[in-house]
């Protein structure tokens, strides 16, 4: 076999492995779709499960989840804002920057059960919050944080430093560069850095385990001190552990689709948010 | 500047130093957390907490092994002969604390139980061979007819390299984590086997044969599919997956270790196909034109100099890919079956770490032996993917230093 030959037999190899892959993929999605679709309606999104979570709808859940997004991003966006510019505009390139960069990379690689027990230990017992969305905000924070630091870093390196450099020349301290000319231009990256922290904070099921979730909970919270159902949980509770499992099959598409399609939107978020704000302040 | 805006700066900028440490700081106490938690397990006796294990007092055995303990209790030693060493004969009598009730009538036992214990100790002294399971809180007083039986505290040897994982047992409950390390290491490898090549394949059709227009497609759609929640793909693995493989292969139960290792391997793909085509696209042009100019085809070029030149990315790629798969709790919970057995194929139920903890912590009550055993097992986690994650990193980055002249 000539080398001409062998070239199109790999290639078509590759071809086929690409087509089968992708197709895997779009099959799943496919198949939440064609099923959840035909659940989703208003009633859905908008009641309360009923009939031992059977029939009725969602609400609740969806509620839960915005207050944990809501709660995790105000505690994990500011911090980790600060400490990519601490990281980034402040340690330059000292070695104590590749210690943070590994213990940040390390904090991201870290099994989201194990941040559902460190919350635990820490939230709901040392600090007595109990199961709250308080201490499930606190746990989905630290989770996010490291995605957020990330982002935020590298929002930063791709300013060019004649940006800094002009604003030294005109006489800016070093705050006033950072907040009148830095962030300002990188803020388009860390929104989109934001955006899909949202999309993995509403599908996280594990960190919420034994920190917030609740099983069944039909009215809605009242505080950061009350315990919430959400969306991950609520798909993993009607499709393993409900009282009549085949009868909560479509709820559990329905809920299931809800959750794609937040991470689609998250995405698509993201990528409007790269390519609109972007726009507006181009650099080269 | 005004002093007021002074402090404002320094304030502002101690926030910022603050933050930069917060990484550091989180993992500290996760460690801090996780160890202090999980090491308590071996202050906690062998027999559950708030019970002793007595004999009769003319009974010479001093201590009982735990597992002897629960092979007494689940009736496979019946005799003395077989524990003590000759040192006692004769058949063993169990005793469990709520049998004294069918013993004795309400009376007998007196108003709000006053006399319980003294009928415990009637028991076990009227009974040379018993030996009895009962709350430390009604222990017979005497200490010339009662004996309470020495059990030594829960030890490492027994964690790690014990065989059964029974948390909830009576009267010792067994703690022995091998079945579900290897079960985690079992599911994940094959997890990994499965993933690479696919996704190795998709990487180098991205990176070298995907025209722009499909590229600009197909990438961000990878990335997306990275970020479907894993319970979403544990749900399909549960209504497809699990189905198709009992009927495929005609078993009792399709909740198996290979449908966990498919789902792995689906939810492992994004992972892998996009750092692996990073390392490719990374590598120099100048390598690429060099031996294209030589006159070696496309694919002699991919095979001989692309591939090994971004290596190091792609063993990087397959680490962090093991390294998602091990510690991934929902969607292995899901469709594994969580028999805490040793696994022996791919075709019966398994139980990862992950999903044990996911299963069972909210069920041990906070402080117990069996709570901080799941906390012991987070540390095992933890450990196992900060070294996944370290050698990673040191990989990729030892493969960074490779240029053209090199």
């Amino acid at each position: 076999m000539n080398r001409k030959m062998k070239q199109a037999l790999a290639f078509a190899t590759f071809r086929l492995l690409g087509v089968l892959v992708v197709g895997v993929l779009f099959s799943i999605l496919g198949f939440i779709i064609y099923n959840g679709a035909g659940v989703i309606n208003w009633k859905f999104l908008s009641a309360s499960p009923e009939e031992g979570m059977s029939a009725g709808g969602i609400f609740p859940a969806i509620v839960g989840t915005l207050w944990l997004i809501a709660g995790s991003i105000a505690i994990a966006f500011p911090i980790g804002v600060m400490s990519g510019i601490y990281i980034h505009e402040y340690l330059g390139n000292r070695w104590i920057v590749k210690v943070i960069r590994v213990m940040t990379n390390n904090l991201g690689g870290i099994p989201s059960i194990v941040f559902g027990l460190f919350g635990m230990a820490l939230f709901v017992h040392a600090f007595g919050f109990g199961d709250s969305i308080l201490a499930g905000s606190f746990t989905l924070g630290l989770l996010v944080l490291p995605l957020i630091i990330r982002t935020t870093e590298e929002a930063l390196k791709a300013i060019p430093d004649t940006y800094r450099a002009g604003s030294y020349a005109l006489g800016a301290g070093k705050l006033q560069t950072i907040f009148r000319v830095t962030l300002p231009v990188a803020l388009p990256n860390i929104i989109t850095g934001l955006i899909l922290s949202i999309g993995r904070v509403s599908g996280e099921t594990a960190p919420i385990l034994f920190t917030v979730a609740a099983y069944f909970l039909p009215r809605l919270p009242s505080g950061i001190f009350d315990q919430v159902m959400a969306l991950p949980y609520h798909l993993y509770v009607i499709a393993t552990s409900g009282t009549d499992i085949e009868a909560s099959r479509p709820m559990a598409y329905g809920t299931a689709l809800v959750l794609v399609m937040i991470v689609f939107m998250m995405n698509l978020l993201a990528t409007v948010s790269r390519l609109r704000l972007g726009k507006k302040t181009k650099m080269d | 500047m005004k002093w007021s805006r002074r402090v404002i700066k320094y304030m502002i900028e101690g926030l910022f130093t603050l933050s930069g440490g917060v990484t550091s700081l989180v993992i500290l106490l996760i460690v801090v957390f996780l160890f202090k938690e999980g090491m308590g397990l071996f202050t906690n006796p062998a027999v559950e907490k708030g019970y002793a294990l007595c004999v009769n007092a003319a009974n010479p055995t001093g201590s009982l092994d735990a597992r002897v303990v629960k092979q007494i209790f689940d009736g496979e030693i019946t005799t003395w002969e077989e524990v003590s060493e000759g040192k006692m004969t004769g058949p063993i009598a169990l005793f469990r604390f709520n049998e004294i009730f069918s013993r004795y009538t309400e009376e007998e036992l007196g108003e709000d139980y006053a006399l319980l214990s003294p009928r415990l100790q009637e028991v076990v002294a009227g009974t040379p061979g018993i030996i009895a399971f009962l709350p430390e809180e009604y222990l017979p007083p005497g200490q010339e007819v009662v004996k309470r039986l020495r059990a030594g505290n829960i030890t490492p040897g027994s964690f790690f390299t014990g065989g059964e994982w029974q948390p909830t047992v009576a009267p010792a409950p067994r703690f022995g984590v091998l079945p579900l390390i290897l079960g985690t290491i079992w599911v994940s490898l094959f997890a990994i086997v499965l993933a690479l090549v696919p996704g190795l394949g998709v990487a180098i059709y991205l990176s070298e044969l995907a025209g722009a227009r499909a590229r600009g497609w197909l990438k961000p759609t990878i990335e997306l599919l990275a970020g479907i929640p894993s319970v979403v793909y544990g749900f399909f693995g549960l209504v497809v997956l699990v189905p198709f493989i009992q009927k495929l292969f005609s078993l009792p139960v399709g909740e198996s270790a290979l449908a966990g290792s498919v789902v792995l391997a689906i939810m492992a793909l994004p992972t892998i196909i996009t750092i692996a085509e990073d390392a490719i696209r990374g590598v120099p042009r100048a390598l690429r034109e060099a031996s294209l100019a030589l006159g070696a085809t496309h694919w002699q070029t991919i095979y001989r100099v692309i591939i090994p030149h971004a290596s190091s990315g792609i063993t990087a790629a397959a680490v962090l890919g093991i390294g998602r798969a091990v510690g991934e709790t929902m969607a292995v919970l899901m469709v594994t079956g969580n028999a805490a057995v040793m696994p022996r194929s791919l075709f019966e139920p398994v139980r990862t770490i992950p999903a044990t903890i996911a299963a069972e912590l909210g069920e041990a009550p906070a402080g117990g032996a069996h709570y901080q055993a799941l906390f012991l097992l987070g540390c095992i986690l933890f450990v196992i993917t900060m070294v996944i994650n370290l050698s990673a990193e040191f990989i990729a980055s030892r493969g960074q230093g490779k240029g053209v002249g090199a």
